[in-house]
């Protein structure tokens, strides 16, 4: 007996399955901090910082990359590219499991999470882009959840169901981009009520424009960036329909993002044209913009562009997770690095350890939960009994 | 019905129809509400005594701080608002020796604070103060990114029942009658602050620049900054130098975001249609695309089948010409073998004919 319960304690230790446990742990403990000892026992946020890098990069970055739910149903369901089906469950799932940690993470930000439903359901604050915020993800959340249920109806065996709900999928998926289009954009919008404290440079009227049309970029690049992830860990789940049209999901992705990433350094150039922002470009703060624009803006365009003529798959790889980089970039230098620009140095904000900790705690677990639905449920192959009927 | 009670129907149906109107009207051309109570800060009358602070402290019941009140050593060192501290006296030292301003929440007359609470937790009432609904907040924070002037904070520290916290303008205590004029106000030595109409504080202000002619730098800050405040500052020198930024702008934070929440009705009503269109246009495509197929392939098989009839046809006269031509070479054959049976049967014939005669 005691062998047996040694065996099976032995096989679950797997270098993947210490790291995750351990990261758990860490998170589990820094969770009871947080909900005896209140913000200040864990964050550096004070009253210059109130959002530090759980809202910059759990809910910023975390909204913007789960934003392939959205591109990928619309390619697929709207605009007709019927090839890019096989890709669009594994989006959708993790779409769905990025916006469900969205909102965890929420309720580490902010000060009485058990209020998070007051936007909606006690007292409407019609004039807050944040409640646009709240309003959409709680909406968007809800769609995702409708848009992944079939998966797990499929695996369930529930056909009854499964068939109602796969003959909503294109309101769902339109109302998934009105959705998306609302806040995607207004997450940036949030930062139009305070001109004089974002550096000139990334302040704009245009912010939710900027924010709207990254977002296509870093949804696109996530679903290639994902997609040659689970390839290398989830290959055995991949039916032959999955692993053919692969090819042709990545290097369709590859040229729309490229086209994309062209129009939004352009929307960008307008931008700075718009305010006449020329002249901030000879300082610290405009070498570092400079690098953003260049360096993760144009040069993945380009990239994107030249790997998808030569179908270059390891280039277009590379440029995928150039381009994630540079959504993170951006996020992070709007809600932290050009945030306070006027402000002394010994004021700026730098996270706590125990921050980084529920960040990495919350993306583990999001690894986690994709990594058992997608072995179990009809993720990367179609089930045997539904081929063909979606 | 009597005439009176139908003709007070009517008004009542027209007053329903003319304030929602009028409200209309004058959201669209706000001009700020300048009848109503402010504070004039002058800083040519602040010494720095810091007797401010602590009546603040005491009426608004805020725990006793580390640093005493009398100490002035503090004044040294630039301090904000925090949690347990609604205002500060900071000092700057100009050319002209140090200034001293007090800075607390400026009581906007459109606050960024009440813009951006997505539970509208932040309210500006009739009496100018800005109040804070702690029973709705869910602590988001985003007014203190919002707020121009940095005043709102937060508790960080607590873990159940953390608020938002800033200057009430004493208005509950005003409210209640406990207090007659703010806490601050009230007990400054120098009367470095005055409460009262908004307009007639503006008025004030220009008054002591014709009084003092050099004294003061001859304009008023908070009449416009941000959509104008509540509590305006006189000064003697460049407010940039006290603290106080000139680069805010006259506009008010809704107007700021006005244009990112008008997009929302656009994208909810063009969007569907639009997406539907592209749909409708994809699935068009495909259906004719479709039928294209259909009628190719229908015509390849009629063409086939006439093809296959043809040569069906053809190859049938064939079989039947070969096997005309074989029944005829049969025939022929038949009867070219009758022939030749009755030519040898005759040949016989004639033969034992004329052997019989030679044998008579």
């Amino acid at each position: 007996m005691s062998t047996v319960t040694n065996d099976d304690f032995k096989s679950y230790l797997t270098p993947f399955n210490i790291v995750t446990g351990l990261i758990i742990i860490a998170g589990l403990i820094v969770t009871v901090i947080r909900f005896t000892g209140g913000l200040g026992a864990v964050t550096n946020l004070d009253d210059n910082y109130p959002w530090g890098i759980w809202i910059s990069f759990d809910l910023l970055c975390g909204v913007a990359l789960a934003a392939g739910g959205y591109t990928t149903a619309a390619a697929c369901y709207v605009f007709g590219f019927k090839k890019y089906h096989s890709a669009v469950r594994p989006a959708v799932l993790t779409a769905f499991l990025g916006y469900a940690l969205v909102v965890m993470a929420l309720h580490y930000d902010v000060g009485r999470p058990w209020r998070l439903p007051y936007p909606i359901f006690v007292q409407q604050g019609t004039t807050s882009l944040l409640f646009e915020v709240g309003l959409c993800v709680f909406l968007y959340l809800t769609v995702l959840f409708l848009e992944f249920l079939p998966t797990l109806f499929e695996w369930k065996g529930w056909r009854k169901l499964r068939d109602a709900l796969v003959k909503m999928t294109l309101v769902l998926v339109i109302f998934g981009v009105v959705l998306s289009t609302l806040h995607q954009s207004s997450l940036g919008a949030l930062y139009t009520i305070a001109p004089s404290k974002l550096h000139p440079l990334w302040y704009s009227a245009y912010l939710p424009v900027f924010f709207f049309v990254s977002s296509i970029a870093a949804g696109l690049s996530m679903v290639i960036f994902e997609g040659s992830l689970s390839h290398k860990y989830l290959h055995r789940m991949m039916d032959s329909e999955y692993n053919r049209n692969h090819d042709d999901v990545v290097l369709g992705f590859a040229k729309g993002c490229s086209w994309v990433l062209f129009g939004y350094f352009a929307l960008k150039m307008i931008g700075l044209t718009y305010d006449n922002n020329w002249s901030y470009l000879a300082s610290g703060f405009g070498a570092w913009f400079l690098v953003e624009m260049l360096c993760f803006v144009a040069l993945p365009a380009f990239l994107y562009a030249v790997g998808a003529r030569d179908k270059n798959f390891a280039l277009i790889k590379w440029t995928a997770i150039l381009t994630v980089l540079g959504i993170v970039v951006n996020r992070f230098n709007v809600s932290l690095v050009a945030f306070n620009y006027h402000l002394p140095s010994e004021d700026k904000y730098f996270p706590a350890m125990m921050e980084i900790i529920i960040s990495v705690f919350i993306v583990t677990v999001g690894v986690v939960v994709f990594r058992f639905v997608s072995t179990r449920m009809p993720v990367f192959f179609e089930h045997p009994e539904y081929k063909g009927q979606h | 019905m009597k005439r009176r009670s139908f003709l007070g129907l009517m008004g009542a149906a027209g007053a329903g129809l003319a304030v929602p109107a009028t409200a209309r009207a004058a959201a669209k051309d706000f001009r700020g509400y300048h009848d109503t109570p402010g504070v004039l800060f002058d800083g040519t009358r602040c010494i720095g005594c810091r007797k401010c602070e602590l009546a603040c402290n005491q009426v608004n019941n805020l725990p006793e701080p580390e640093v005493p009140f009398d100490n002035l050593e503090i004044l040294n060192t630039r301090r904000r608002t925090d949690s347990t501290t609604f205002t500060v006296v900071n000092k700057f030292d100009t050319p002209g020796g140090p200034v001293y301003r007090k800075n607390q929440c400026n009581h906007c007359l459109e606050p960024a604070c009440a813009s951006s609470c997505f539970v509208s937790a932040f309210q500006k009432q009739p009496d100018s103060a800005v109040d804070y609904d702690e029973t709705v907040c869910v602590g988001c924070r985003y007014c203190m990114i919002a707020c121009p002037f940095e005043i709102p904070t937060y508790e960080y520290h607590k873990a159940f029942t953390p608020r938002v916290m800033k200057c009430t303008l004493c208005g509950p205590q005003m409210r209640s009658g406990e207090l007659r004029l703010p806490g601050c106000v009230q007990v400054c030595p120098m009367e470095a602050m005055i409460y009262g109409p908004r307009n007639e504080l503006l008025t004030l202000a220009r008054r002591r620049f014709a009084a003092f002619p050099g004294r003061y730098v001859e304009s008023i800050y908070g009449e416009h900054e941000m959509g104008g405040t509540s509590w305006l500052y006189i000064s003697g020198t460049p407010f940039s130098q006290v603290g106080l930024r000139e680069d805010l702008g006259t506009k008010s934070a809704p107007e700021l975001t006005a244009g990112a929440l008008a997009a929302v009705p656009v994208v909810v009503g063009v969007w569907p249609v639009l997406l539907g269109g592209i749909y409708a246009i994809n699935k068009r495509k495909e259906k004719i695309a479709a039928q294209e197929q259909q009628q190719a392939v229908s015509a390849a098989l009629a063409k086939a089948k006439a093809e296959a009839k043809e040569n069906l046809d053809a190859s049938l006269a064939k079989a039947e010409e070969s096997a005309n031509r074989r029944v005829d070479n049969e025939v022929k054959k038949a009867v070219k073998e009758a022939l030749a049976k009755k030519e040898e049967e005759l040949k016989a014939a004639e033969a034992s004919a004329t052997d019989e005669e030679e044998g008579k």
